[in-house]
């Protein structure tokens, strides 16, 4: 690569950053972004905090404002005792999905290394977040602050009225069932932080003055007089009163628990919300990542060639860009998975070399955009309309998955050997791009349970039903501990049934 | 609308909270370990490490967060792995030994595979759980501390002093107050007097009129003028000075003697009660002094010093002669410790048995030897839990503890104690230097 590197042009020369540095790093960048990739972000607020900071922001999910919780002191102290002896760094940033977008970065990165760090999370973040779907629709990113702000003093409230252990019962409680807090389909109307916040004083008041009899005589007493016409019917219909299945357990809890207190409904909705403000994030890691390192590796090379960087300044830089996007092999001891980087990556650059060098190959599989002089355009469209597995599913191409090397294996329990079942040949690339895309599906990744029937007439126990895969099962232990919370937030016998699914 | 904050001066620690509700939750675990840690701790500073907190590992138990995952076992699962070199397809690869197989590491990332935990605790929340909840020590150390070396600290303002200790600020403000308030005339309004008669003066000749005017203006000058002198700008009585008073300084060297008993009767029990006594002592004592040192002395019918493993662990047999231990400390006090440099202390632990009339002789030297040059001499005699409570008053008990009464009648610096199990510790601990404490407040009121 050929760089004109003129002294006057040079943003910087030496490791040690200064705002102002900062400043005109950022406003560079924020050309190319803005003009050169036209990407469209939320206004960036960039903190610089320690690294104490940043163990802090580890511990409670990146967020900057947590409602407290001891599980959260064990992650810190986790987190804390690898890195100081050495074992775990830290990130050199971190970033929020809110508007402004906050990005944390390091007070201990070189100038290089911001100036990296800037054009991965401030731009490419930033804009994913900003034009995903996924998150457009599922998360309010004006509003998060305010609502982790009210989740925090309202539990800090609850701690205060009820003490520390009723409220960390039902927090401990609501967290091991935090998965099954989420809609994955449809979505209820979000009302915003602050109508929430009034709505939830109205509801204290409404719900204490109201008494569980309601629930008891609407749902039971009501059908009394009506003849038994079978079991199945009964069945069916009590679950159409109770909206059964539900896939959202935490949701069905805090609406349906005959022993929960408003207080405690309200945690739930607090706890099962930030699963769901969370939960597009883990359905785009590769995707997000991707966006993220493709938009870096753009502007930190544009930069480059108009002589912006110094030499050593784009060494450090791609130095760090080659270990994010490291992919090792499965029989190399450092392997540990996809990383999402390096897959994320490898795909966002195969999308601009298939629209701007596409092979015979390429115009066969991806006929829609091979050749496609406007690169930019198709990769913003991915960005907008994917997830993770839609994604690979419709743009991993054969040429990747040669280069990836990538093969399936098959591992059934009842066979004693594991069996190679595609590589990468013809005869196995849309297998294994199916295989892959799968792996990244939440819905297939995360056990399938849903609440499916309860009867308040009769034992009043609540019915989970674990739809079971490939007969892959549910760790006992980890179930058994999950029902005995669920029990508490129930205040009845929980019972996880299991049925196959073909 | 883009911005940079630096939020590097924000308050630490901003999950104090969720640290204090982990420790909370996982006390049982932690006092456990923390118990167990005391008995294999060093009390050397060099290999205890104190100030930087003590490292526990608890078992994760009552830490987990169950989650509903997949069991990392059973089922059928296909796995994309990147780096195909020889597979074809039909290749079978016998299953990896000891794992659950390659996918399982995905499957339990929230099922808590560790069984251990280990983080470090602060010397605070240390201390906090191995006394269970008690106050932290609040002793006033001072009153029991030799000061030798002499400084100077600062002690306020005074009125007199050398120019170099003016304080300008308080100086000032003294002389804008009085100046306000005695009306002193600026010199704005002087010079704009002055500028009246000059430009009166300028005019001649003069009417009537305005040479009235001009005399009056005069005598305004004339009055102005001795107004500014008579207030001056800055007055004797406004001079504030620092003043810094000598303070004697307390000498940063202590050595702690421990002393115990070693022969048949101390079992692990007793010794380990010893040793959180010492273990105790030391801790308050590193905290005030820059350097402390340990010397062990241990005793059957003959006394030695010895490293802290065999003070603590080995085995001796032999009668009881107390008083060969005193005079080991003695001797190596003469020998290593010069008292002009060191702040002695000395703790002693024993069941209470001695030889014959030994005890006279331990009396004897702790009141003509020892006890002028220590600090303060601790003696905590371990008895057995019925026994202590035969033994509830404190005139009854043995040779040692009769003959240690009287000393402790005469010297107020000796303190003694029963001490049955390890809950009395602290607070016999703190009784220690609490009555120290009253009799200096009964002294300053």
């Amino acid at each position: 690569m050929q760089a004109a590197e003129t002294s006057s042009d040079v943003l910087f020369d030496g490791p040690e950053w200064t705002f102002e540095l900062l400043e005109k790093a950022r406003d560079v960048i924020e050309e190319i972004a803005l003009q050169d990739l036209g990407l469209d972000v939320y206004p960036n607020q960039i903190e610089i905090i320690s690294s104490e900071q940043m163990l802090d922001a580890y511990s409670c999910a990146g967020l900057p404002l947590m409602y407290q919780h001891w599980s959260f002191g064990k992650h810190f102290v986790r987190d804390e005792t690898l890195y100081r002896t050495g074992r775990q760094g830290l990130a050199y940033e971190i970033v929020i999905n809110s508007n402004p977008c906050i990005s944390y970065n390091m007070e201990e990165n070189t100038m290089a290394m911001q100036t990296l760090v800037m054009a991965h999370a401030a731009f490419g973040h930033n804009h994913f977040f900003k034009n995903n779907y996924l998150f457009l629709q599922w998360t309010d990113a004006a509003g998060i602050h305010d609502y982790l702000a009210f989740a925090k003093n309202y539990i800090a409230a609850c701690e205060e009225r009820y003490g520390l252990d009723a409220v960390e019962e039902i927090l401990d409680a609501a967290h091991s069932l935090q998965a099954q807090g989420v809609f994955r389909y449809g979505r209820p109307p979000q009302p915003t932080a602050a109508e929430k916040e009034a709505m939830q004083r109205v509801r204290e008041g409404y719900e204490s003055s109201q008494t569980l009899l309601d629930l008891w005589t609407d749902s039971t007493m009501r059908r009394d007089d009506d003849g038994k016409e079978g079991e199945d019917s009964a069945i069916s219909e009590r679950q159409r009163e109770l909206n059964l299945p539900q896939e959202n357990v935490l949701y069905f809890l805090e609406k349906n628990s005959p022993v929960l207190q408003p207080w405690q409904r309200e945690m739930l909705r607090i706890v099962r919300s930030l699963a769901q403000y969370l939960y597009p994030q883990k359905q785009t890691k590769v995707m997000n990542e991707g966006c993220a390192t493709f938009v870096h590796y753009y502007i930190i090379t544009k930069l480059f060639q108009q002589g912006r960087l110094t030499q050593g300044a784009f060494m450090e830089m791609m130095h760090s860009h080659t270990n994010v996007v490291l992919q090792p092999e499965y029989d190399d001891p450092r392997y540990s998975g996809i990383n999402p980087y390096a897959l994320g990556f490898a795909m966002m650059m195969d999308i601009r070399r298939i629209c701007k060098n596409p092979t015979d190959e390429d115009r066969d599989w991806f006929p829609d955009f091979a050749g496609d002089p406007n690169w930019r355009g198709v990769l913003k469209d991915a960005w907008a309309n994917y997830r993770d597995e839609s994604f690979i599913q419709q743009f991993l191409s054969p040429h990747l998955i040669r280069k990836f090397k990538l093969f399936t294996l098959t591992n059934d329990a009842d066979r004693p050997n594991l069996e190679v079942s595609q590589i990468h040949n013809r005869a196995g690339y849309r297998d294994i791009r199916r295989e892959l895309a799968q792996s990244y599906d939440l819905a297939y990744l995360e056990p399938d349970i849903q609440v499916t029937d309860v009867d308040l007439r009769g034992d009043r126990e609540l019915k989970l039903t674990h739809f079971m895969r490939s007969g892959i099962q549910l760790d006992p232990g980890n179930r058994d501990e999950v029902l005995k919370h669920a029990r508490i937030l129930w205040g009845y016998n929980v019972a996880m049934n299991v049925t196959e699914e073909k | 609308m883009h911005h940079f904050i630096d939020r590097r001066r924000n308050p630490k620690g901003k999950s104090l909270g969720n640290r204090q509700r982990f420790l909370r939750r996982a006390r049982d675990n932690i006092k456990e370990r923390v118990d167990q840690s005391v008995r294999g701790k060093t009390l050397h500073p060099e290999g205890g490490d104190q100030n930087d907190g003590e490292k526990v590992t608890i078992p994760s138990k009552g830490l987990k967060e169950p989650r509903l995952a997949h069991s990392t076992t059973g089922g059928v699962r296909r796995h994309v792995l990147p780096g195909n070199k020889e597979y074809v397809v039909g290749d079978t690869i016998p299953r990896p030994q000891g794992g659950p197989g390659q996918g399982g590491r995905k499957a339990s990332e929230d099922g808590e595979g560790e069984d251990e935990f280990s983080f470090t605790l602060s010397q605070d929340e240390y201390l906090e759980i191995l006394f269970d909840g008690l106050e932290l020590p609040d002793l006033v150390e001072k009153n029991t501390f030799e000061t030798i070396t002499v400084g100077t600290r600062r002690a306020g303002l005074t009125t007199a002093g050398s120019p170099n200790n003016l304080n300008l600020v308080r100086t000032m403000r003294n002389s804008l107050g009085r100046r306000i308030a005695l009306q002193r005339p600026s010199l704005a309004e002087q010079r704009d007097v002055e500028e009246q008669i000059f430009a009166l003066e300028a005019k001649e000749p003069l009417t009537a009129k305005q040479m009235e005017e001009l005399d009056k203006l005069q005598a305004r000058l004339e009055f102005l003028k001795r107004k500014r002198k008579v207030v001056g700008y800055i007055d004797p009585l406004d001079l504030r000075y620092d003043t810094f008073v000598p303070e004697k300084i307390r000498n940063s060297k202590a050595v702690v003697f421990c002393l115990m008993d070693v022969s048949g009767s101390m079992q692990e029990r007793e010794k380990d009660l010893a040793k959180r006594f010492f273990l105790l002592l030391h801790l308050f004592l590193s905290r005030g002094y820059e350097q402390t040192e340990i010397v062990f002395i241990r005793h059957t019918h003959h006394a030695e010093e010895v490293d802290e493993e065999t003070f603590f662990y080995a085995r001796e047999t032999g009668g009881t002669i107390v008083s060969t231990a005193l005079e080991k400390m003695k001797e190596i006090i003469a020998d290593r410790y010069p008292t002009d440099e060191w702040n002695i202390y000395g703790a002693q632990a024993s069941d209470g048995e001695n030889f014959g009339n030994d005890s006279l002789r331990c009396k004897a030297l702790l009141l003509d030897h020892l006890l002028p040059v220590c600090q303060f001499y601790a003696y905590v005699e371990i008895v057995d839990e019925d026994a202590d409570l035969l033994l509830s008053s404190a005139d009854a008990g043995e040779d040692l503890w009769q003959a240690y009464r009287q000393v402790k009648d005469q010297a107020p610096h000796f303190e003694m104690q029963r001490v049955s199990l390890p809950s009395h510790i602290y607070p016999i601990f703190r009784e220690f230097f609490l009555p120290k404490i009253k009799g200096a407040q009964n002294a300053g009121g």
